[in-house]
């Protein structure tokens, strides 16, 4: 597959001032609503601490822990699959819906079901899926893939949905009324929740212990998907493990308070076993995260998708989500994508300006800032790095080799500032004329300064 | 006290201004101060593209020019961050060990080693923009950040606070980036102009027309992109202020 240049299709969403500027002001509004609910909670910070030492816990026993999950889900009377990678789980799907031919199925939130490229692999085989999650379904509309974990649909305007569901839901492009397009699509969902063979869902936390899976939502899309049809299907990554119900109130503190802002999500659902005369499914998929259990920056898979990482990032509320064209996006995404694929996504640990904010707001402390170094390294071990950055590398080694060859080259600099025309230090052949006056050149340096005092 | 002072290649070639305030105001103080003429760089633009490798002649030369003494300054939180915490080619003797506990930021040497409660000679009476670099804020931990419910405090703020008619003012997104990160700015010029950009604007709308920072990549950058969007702000690097010589 081709590179990923989050670079270039950012400067075309930054470009973009009313989307840009709209995209900015909602999530730096999420990041500030979570700075003052977290402020009310004394023990914020060591909540923490403890969310990350328990997830810790949980990936350094995962065998253990997963083992326990599948005898309590057994023991609920629900049927186990286990998937090595997307491939198998998404056949694994479908098998279970040819069996009970199924042909119409809603869908929760799932980051997993995105991550496996279930949909599209499900609707190739002649199955109709419909996102329960409205901005998962808007995106869904327009295919186009999320741009955001926790809102999908986020770098989109009110007009920008009323075009769209006017084209496909046939509703009135003029009106961008909130309340009338949410009333245009809970018409056309109602109709599919009521005659649809299968529901499915993402997991949120998987509790060890009961064999209970808790999905977060805010639109109660969820139970409509696992309680109206016959049959339910439960997709969790291994990582999503917690060891007991007790330490579940832990991350459900943690979880809406650092995604929105918000105490917490309308709905907490909790399923432990099907409903009379339902069958449920749970798969259990790895997909890389065994692999990346054993790496030096394993601590990603301590992530419990909030979304809060993205708010706060300074690159991401500018370019969007969409820029990154990955199933993962944001400050989580450029340390998690190069572990799927390093070639594709080879250039996004560079989308970021080591600012640090990701690793504060992270409820589980998962070290962003420090990972992404890790894979701006790797990159360049893998010999992946850009030709552009091979050549700056070479005349910064030389320059920098020792105080002479910088001396000289401080000279050369200030020389070209001072003697260059204008036009050519304004051309492009100097990036930093884009959007910067260049400096004024000083009179000297520092170093001839000290050599001019005498040596003090 | 003997302490060695260096001068990072940026500062030395395009704020001057910086470094020479630095240099005055530590010898304002009872210190034996030394400039480290022989080291050229701290290997941040090798390790921030990824070269860590590469860095390692960088970094060797740094740790031989650096010993010898008890604390060695450099007026860039950037840089100090990258010299106490990225070293990562050489080796951890015990004296390189010194090397890099001893290494401070001018704002973290001023107010934890030298502990300054007054600065007689410097005089500012305006309202100043504190822009907290980002490496400064949550690397160096001189301030808190917004996004840790921890107490408040702020080493930079505490020493502005010491200069005669200064009120310490932030913009509304207080310790946001500016976008310069590194080398960032310049391979993604779009997002770094948009954030500069934004930076400014902030400062403006809040009346703010004076602005310093702990680091002066920061303000070399929101300098820049603020004269090329014709917005008026004027940056001085902290030790300026500090010592007394920024003019209005």
């Amino acid at each position: 597959m081709s590179q990923v240049n989050q670079v270039k299709l950012g400067a075309k969403f930054i470009a973009d001032t009313a989307h840009r500027v709209s995209h900015d002001r909602c999530l730096w509004a999420a990041r500030m609503r979570r700075d003052k609910v977290a402020s009310e909670i004394p023990e914020w910070e060591e909540m923490r601490s403890l969310a990350s030492q328990i997830k810790l816990h949980t990936l350094t026993h995962l065998d253990e822990y997963l083992q326990e999950f599948e005898t309590r889900l057994k023991e609920n009377g629900v049927h186990v699959h286990w998937a090595e990678d997307a491939e198998e789980h998404n056949r694994i799907v479908h098998e279970i819906f040819s069996a009970h031919h199924v042909k119409t199925v809603t869908k929760g939130k799932s980051m997993l079901m995105d991550e496996c490229g279930m949909r599209e692999y499900l609707e190739a085989r002649g199955i109709d899926v419909f996102e329960a999650d409205l901005g998962e379904r808007i995106q869904q509309l327009d295919n186009q893939r999320p741009s955001h974990i926790v809102m999908p649909a986020i770098h989109k305007l009110r007009g920008d949905v009323a075009k769209l569901f006017a084209e496909k839901l046939g509703s009135d492009p003029d009106i961008d009324d909130p309340h009338y397009l949410n009333s245009v699509m809970r018409k056309s969902m109602r109709q599919n929740y009521i005659k649809v063979d299968a529901g499915m869902n993402g997991v949120n936390f998987a509790v060890a212990e009961t064999g209970t899976i808790v999905v977060a939502t805010n639109e109660g899309n969820a139970d409509i998907s696992a309680n109206v049809p016959p049959l339910f299907i439960a997709s969790v990554g291994i990582e999503k493990l917690i060891p007991r119900q007790r330490d579940l109130p832990l991350f459900i503190r943690l979880l809406s308070r650092s995604a929105l802002g918000f105490d917490i999500t309308q709905y907490t659902s909790h399923y432990t076993r099907p409903r009379n005369g339902q069958e449920m499914h749970v798969i259990i998929v790895d997909n890389g995260r065994s692999k990346r259990l054993g790496a030096d920056y394993f601590e990603v898979l301590k992530c419990i998708r909030c979304g809060a990482c993205m708010n706060t990032c300074p690159v991401f509320r500018r370019t969007s989500g969409i820029s990154y064209d990955a199933p993962y996006m944001g400050p989580i995404g450029i340390v998690l994508e190069p572990s799927y694929d390093l070639h594709r996504y080879a250039r996004l640990p560079y989308s970021c300006t080591h600012c640090g904010s990701c690793g504060n707001v992270c409820p589980v402390k998962v070290p962003i800032p420090e990972y992404v170094f890790y894979w701006r390294t790797e990159v360049v071990e893998q010999h992946e790095d850009e030709l552009m950055h091979r050549m700056e590398e070479s005349g910064m080694a030389l320059a920098l080799r020792n105080s002479t060859n910088l001396s000289h080259a401080e000279k050369l600099g200030l020389w070209a500032l001072r003697n260059l025309p204008k036009w050519l230090l304004d051309s492009p052949a100097n990036p930093w004329a884009k959007d910067h006056a260049n400096p004024e050149a000083p009179k000297e340096t520092f170093r001839e300064y000290y050599s001019r005092q005498g040596k003090g | 006290m003997k302490v060695g002072f260096f001068v990072p290649c940026y500062v030395d070639m395009l704020a001057p201004r910086a470094a020479i305030a630095s240099y005055e105001l530590l010898r304002r103080f009872d210190l034996d101060v030394h400039y480290i003429e022989q080291a050229s760089c701290c290997g941040l633009p090798m390790t921030d593209m990824g070269y860590e490798r590469k860095a390692c002649h960088v970094e060797n030369n740094l740790v031989k020019y650096f010993s010898g003494y008890d604390y060695v300054v450099i007026p860039s939180g950037i840089c100090t961050d990258q010299v106490r915490y990225h070293l990562d080619s050489v080796e951890k003797t015990p004296e390189v060990q010194h090397i890099l506990d001893t290494t401070h930021d001018i704002v973290d040497f001023l107010h934890d080693v030298l502990q300054v409660k007054s600065l007689p000679w410097a005089k500012f009476p305006h309202r100043v923009a504190l822009h907290n670099g980002c490496h400064s804020l949550r690397y160096l931990h001189q301030a808190r950040p917004t996004e840790l419910m921890i107490p408040d405090f702020s080493k930079p703020a505490a020493l502005l606070n010491l200069v005669e008619g200064l009120e310490v003012c932030y913009a509304t997104r207080r310790d946001e980036c500016c976008g310069f990160g590194g080398t960032f700015a310049i391979w993604d010029q779009s997002c770094a102009g948009q954030q500069g950009l934004d930076k400014v604007s902030d400062y403006e709308r809040n009346g703010l027309k004076y602005v310093t920072s702990a680091d002066f990549s920061c303000l070399m950058h929101q300098q820049g992109v603020a004269r090329k969007f014709g917005v008026d702000i004027k940056t001085y690097y902290i030790a300026e202020i500090l010592n007394g010589t920024a003019e209005a």
